[in-house]
């Protein structure tokens, strides 16, 4: 009696947790089972597909929207999208009220529904997001937006089904910035461009008559600082992506370059160099106040601030060799952290601050790595013959880099690539770019 | 059996003159490198007969040789010889380090040959330095001769 009685207990529980179950994506760790997920095409009317096709020539939208977002969440590899071809049920009719039986038929355990509708020329689009187990709605959202604006209205999607499966930001919303390269190694021809995250709507912002270098993105805003050889005098520049016009930053009488912006966008901090010795500097952007951070005669480069802003992380040699320190942003408080095998270079501060990504050469072989900004718990994510310059995404789960392949005897067959890696070590992939792609920068979100 | 010694001689021969190929290709590469400092001559330009327009550095090294101080002497000689004339110091480095890191290590290399273009008379307003960093490889190979031919910095007449 007892016994039936637990029992009984026991299988209510179980259907309780079964009913109440919200699918959880764990994001710590490699994904070895991702997690099967029906993306159905938005349903548009008649009207609206003929008015998007009349007016905007955009032919089947609500497909082209669900295929960017099965494609990235599929480049995330937490996320295994079925074969559209295995639906049982219609768009229109899913996004009132799916049949659970039939997506679980098919073995998905989320399920994203959608529609679009034209009004005024606006697109507006709405979607939901299903646990198709728990037979319940998790997720829905309506937003308007141009038509042309297609593919964000994909990511902004698809950002908001990561953040509900996972419980962190997405970063499908975002741009990279990068140096498009062409022609033989030793007359490479270099342009500044920027993409879509994912590989689309690339535009070359640089024609390419100089050499341009290690581009980053301001976290706060559109504006870019690199490293141009114009006038063959390589100096750091920002640039304002939206209206194109661009300016020297600082006046040095010499060479300034490795660059990159302070967390709250008002500060640039990069190297000039004078008399062979590089050391750290900032400039204020409103002010325009220069400060010196450093003062070694080693090199001193490669600096990248904590997200908080109150310590950089930088690249010196005054040990000997190249190795990562960290200071206080005032320059004060200077500490070596990496002591492993090697040299280490591109010290990059985590948005998330716990961890700093670097490039390792030890032996001939280069390595992305990460570390603990004390130096501890050093994790090497890649190994590869030459690879460098890890960027953080927006959300701190995924690093993209550039690897470069060795040349046969007679010198040819270079490359220069971008890849991205996440944390866990897993979920390598070469990023599609038109031409060969190096120093890529990933932008923060674009919406919030 | 005759057949069959020949057919093993002849693969001897082959084995031999493999080794000994191999062995001349190791040779070039020896006869080329000090250490992993290029001592050649093949990417060399002249500024003026004999007088070489380059030097050559170890990995990760801005100290000048003993055969760089040398040229650099002869450089010097020249410049005194030419005072109209001025010059561009251009500093590069391998392909084996990161971009930044080679950009400050390719001023550090121009900056060393500066000092010792001062040191032997050449007002420093005649010379101006530019680092390329990995940049401007002269050899797009990768394997150490080619790095070490890249490794430079070279001077340039800027007038």
């Amino acid at each position: 009696m007892i016994r039936k009685v637990f029992i009984k207990l026991f299988f209510t529980f179980l259907l309780f947790t079964e009913a109440n179950s919200v699918i959880e994506v764990d994001i710590t760790r490699g994904n070895l089972n991702p997690l099967p997920v029906a993306v159905s095409p938005l349903f548009s009317d008649e009207n609206t597909n003929k008015k998007l096709k009349n007016n905007f020539e955009i032919i089947q939208l609500g497909e082209k929207i669900s295929e960017v977002v099965e494609n990235n969440l599929k480049t995330t590899g937490l996320f295994n999208p079925i074969e559209k071809k295995a639906f049982l049920q219609k768009p229109d009719v899913a996004h009132l009220k799916p049949r659970f039986e039939d997506w679980a038929l098919i073995k998905s355990q989320a399920l994203v529904t959608g529609q679009i509708k034209l009004e005024n020329e606006k697109l507006r689009v709405e979607f939901r997001l299903w646990d198709v187990l728990a037979g319940k709605e998790i997720l829905a959202l309506a937003f308007t937006t141009v038509p042309k604006n297609w593919r964000r209205v994909g990511h902004i999607i698809s950002d908001k089904i990561y953040e509900r499966l996972t419980g962190e930001k997405g970063y499908f919303d975002t741009r990279i910035i990068y140096v498009a390269e062409q022609g033989p190694k030793t007359k490479r021809i270099k342009k500044l461009a920027i993409m879509d995250q994912d590989g689309f709507n690339t535009k070359y912002l640089t024609l390419g008559n100089e050499l341009v270098l290690t581009p980053r993105f301001n976290p706060t805003n559109q504006m870019v600082t690199y490293l141009s050889y114009f006038k063959n005098l390589p100096r750091v520049y920002l640039l304002d992506i939206e209206t194109g016009i661009q300016e020297v930053v600082g006046d040095f009488p010499g060479m300034t370059f490795a660059p990159r912006f302070s967390p709250d966008g008002k500060k640039i901090i990069m190297s000039f160099a004078k008399d062979g010795n590089s050391e750290i500097f900032t400039m204020d952007l409103e002010t325009r106040l220069v400060e010196r951070i450093t003062n070694h005669p080693s090199i001193d480069t490669s600096p990248s601030y904590s997200p908080d802003g109150k310590y950089i992380t930088f690249n010196s040699d005054r040990s000997g060799f190249q190795q990562i320190y960290t200071m206080k942003s005032d320059g004060t408080n200077v500490k070596r952290i990496s002591f492993g095998k090697g040299l280490y270079g591109t010290p990059v501060w985590s948005p998330r601050g716990d961890l700093i990504a670097f490039t390792k050469l030890h032996k001939g072989k280069f390595y992305i790595g990460v570390m603990r900004t004390d130096g501890k718990g050093e994790r090497l994510l890649t190994e590869n013959y030459y690879q460098e310059a890890p960027s953080w995404s927006p959300n701190g789960r995924v690093l993209i880099f550039y690897r470069e392949t060795k040349t046969d005897d007679k010198g040819e067959g270079f490359s220069a690539r971008l890849w991205s890696i996440d944390l866990t070590g897993y979920n390598e992939r070469q990023i599609s770019t038109e031409t060969d792609g190096s120093d890529p920068s990933w932008s923060s979100l674009l919406t919030n | 059996m005759i057949s069959n010694k020949i057919f093993k001689n002849v693969i001897l021969a082959i084995a031999v003159s493999f080794l000994l190929s191999a062995c001349a290709t190791q040779k070039k590469m020896d006869s080329q490198m000090q250490g992993d400092v290029y001592t050649g001559t093949d990417t060399v330009e002249y500024l003026a007969s004999g007088v070489p327009d380059r030097v050559f550095f170890a990995t990760n090294e801005s100290v000048l040789t003993t055969a760089s101080r040398d040229t650099l002497r002869k450089q010097a000689a020249w410049l005194r010889k030419n005072p109209k004339i001025n010059v561009v110091l251009e500093g590069h480095a391998d392909e084996r380090g990161t971009r930044e890191y080679n950009l400050a290590l390719g001023e550090r290399r121009a900056n060393s040959a500066k000092d010792y273009l001062m040191t032997y008379g050449i007002s420093s307003n005649r010379i101006s330095v530019i680092s390329y960093g990995k940049e401007r490889p002269v050899d797009s190979g990768s394997n150490p001769l080619a790095w070490s031919k890249n490794r430079r910095s070279v001077t340039v007449k800027a007038n």
